[in-house]
């Protein structure tokens, strides 16, 4: 691990100048690493993935990705940036069909490289297929999850962030995204997660952040986390110490 | 009776001209711009201009009032009328949408018009206007039905320019960019696309649009300083009536409020013609608040 793929370098950011809602938080990720961010409600953990994404100001500090500055960017250069974003609510357009959703989604690409990485996309998520000529309203909200990350990959990029991958779904659903992820991992995508199912994402990813109050409380290996009751006081709201 | 509905369609297909481009601005950039029915006025003049300026007046192509020269100064008009409009956008909506609220945006749209209207003036003068003053003969439909030549090349023009449109929005990268955009902007960004550019585009596209829009009316009319406040509640009642955002619902809302304008005239006296659009949409939004047909904006319910 020489220089991280992404590397947040304690950012003050929020949606107004005089109200901060993160206060310098740093994270970073690595080439082909599943990294988790979890915390309690209104912790700001979604906030820093729009700060990354250039939706939310960042008003100090810096973001980079592999070694070139992209603090505050302009959300649609995010594909040349290698980075993809899936978020929290909204992320797919409901009023338009998956197959036009996916056509945007390939919007920086060619024409024929765009219809080819569609087709290939059909083939990763045969459901899309099914459904490729209707509106995404008709979507259940699994589905509506595996078009968002069927789009977000179809730029390839080298990180992908997800808001909350498995909110909302069945626990089969996700066992099943989440072992679909770490496939993706082992293709050499790094991804940056926001997770609120603890237990399963300390548990498949590489390292945790714990974020509270929009700081850093805790961060190490998962596997670490997983035992550390510290984890279960900040997460459960309790408070915890500041460190 | 068959007068009326022939009238009716016609100034239908004006009215859903300018709704169209009306719609389209409305579900993108989410404001109510009382200046876009002076976009109209603005291209019907623009094109007027034109026609001085080069003073050519080459005959009029075969059975209608205008020739050559009038289709190569609506080309111009379109032009000058969507540069007006990124111009106002640039320098009046955009600083203002970022910084302050909904409702100062909408009002500067006021004063926006109000200026267009004193620069058309002041450079125009007051008086009616005609592009031509060639005496055209109506034709024989069938009886008891007459209309101009040029009322139904107005017909064909907006029926051919739907058709173009739809397939624009339906088909283009562009065009799904801009259905995009009127439901979520944020992820229209997310996919790569600068939506600026998509907000160009659209305001060209609605300012050719009444600019075609002004050029028909001041042909099957008369050119006035006021067209654009004329026009102004019918463009919103049938840009509401088809639902914020929605193409066909604009032409449909054009039409249905055209309608009602000429058939109104045979049971009330004509000076109340203008309250006809207003009562229609306000009976529609009792029945249907989102419009006939729904807005484009399907995530912001
Ligand atoms: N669009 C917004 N405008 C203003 N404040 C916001 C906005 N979105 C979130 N906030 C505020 O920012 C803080 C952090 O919110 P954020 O969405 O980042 O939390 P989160 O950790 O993702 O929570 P959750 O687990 O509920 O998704 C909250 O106090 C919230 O009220
Ligand atoms: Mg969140």
């Amino acid at each position: 691990m020489t220089t991280a793929l992404l590397q947040v370098s304690d950012i003050t950011a929020g949606y107004r100048p005089d109200l901060p809602i993160l206060h310098g938080v740093s994270v970073s990720v690595s080439e082909a690493e599943m990294v988790t961010i979890i915390g309690p409600n209104g912790a700001g953990k979604s906030t820093l993935v729009k700060a990354i994404a250039g939706l939310v100001p960042i008003s100090s500090g810096t973001v980079s990705v592999a070694g070139s500055n992209v603090t505050n960017l302009l959300t649609h250069k995010l594909a040349t940036a290698s980075i993809a974003y899936v978020p929290q609510t909204a992320n797919v357009f409901t009023t338009l069909t998956i197959d036009e959703n996916l056509k945007l989604g390939a919007s920086t690409l060619s024409k024929a490289e765009g219809a080819r990485r569609i087709a290939m996309a059909y083939d990763n998520f045969p459901v899309l297929q099914k459904y490729r000529s209707h509106k995404a309203k008709v979507l259940s909200g699994g589905q509506r999850q595996t078009l968002a990350v069927a789009r977000a990959l179809l730029t390839e990029p080298r990180l992908l962030m997800l808001d909350e991958p498995s909110a909302g779904l069945s626990p089969l659903m996700v066992s099943e995204v989440f072992e679909r992820l770490k496939s993706l991992v082992s293709t050499g995508v790094a991804i940056l997660m926001v997770e609120q199912n603890v237990k399963a994402a300390l548990a498949i990813s590489d390292r945790t952040y714990v974020l509270a109050e929009g700081r850093n409380r805790i961060d190490g290996p998962s596997s670490e986390l997983a035992g550390d009751s510290q984890v279960a006081t900040i997460y459960l709201g309790a408070g915890g110490r500041k460190r | 009776m068959l007068q009326a509905l022939a009238d009716g369609i016609l100034t239908g297909s004006i009215i859903a001209l300018g709704a169209i481009g009306l719609t389209l601005t409305m579900g993108i950039l989410r404001f109510a711009n009382f200046a876009h029915a002076e976009l109209i006025t603005w291209g019907a003049y623009m094109a007027l201009g034109v026609l001085a300026i080069t003073g050519v007046f080459a005959g009029p192509i075969g059975p209608f009032s205008f020739g050559l020269p009038l289709i190569l100064a609506t080309l111009v008009a379109a032009v000058l009328t969507a540069a007006l409009a990124l111009v106002v956008d640039y320098l009046v909506f955009r600083p203002l949408r970022s910084h302050t609220n909904h409702m100062t945006v909408v009002f500067s749209s006021f004063g926006v018009s109000l200026l267009v209207r004193m620069v058309i003036l002041l450079i125009f003068g007051g008086s009616a206007e005609y592009y031509s003053d060639e005496l055209q003969i109506a034709v024989r439909l069938m009886p008891g039905l007459r209309v101009m030549p040029d009322h139904l090349f107005t017909l064909g023009l907006t029926l051919v320019i739907v058709i173009a449109l739809h397939f624009f929005l339906q088909r283009t990268r562009l065009g799904l960019s801009m259905r995009a955009l009127a439901e979520n902007p944020d992820l229209v960004r997310i996919n790569g696309i600068d939506t600026r550019t998509v907000v160009r585009w659209t305001w060209i596209i609605g300012a050719a649009l009444a600019a075609v829009a002004g050029v028909l009316y001041g042909m099957t009319v008369q050119l006035r300083p006021e067209i654009g406040f004329q026009l102004l509640l019918p463009l919103f009642a049938a840009a509401i009536l088809g639902g914020v955002g929605n193409v066909f619902g604009a032409v449909v809302g054009g039409l249905i409020v055209g309608l009602a304008e000429s058939f109104s005239v045979l049971f009330i006296p004509a000076g109340y013609k203008m309250a006809v659009p207003f009562i229609i949409l306000l009976a529609v939004l009792y029945v249907r608040p989102s419009g006939l047909f729904g807005g484009m904006r399907g995530g912001a319910k």
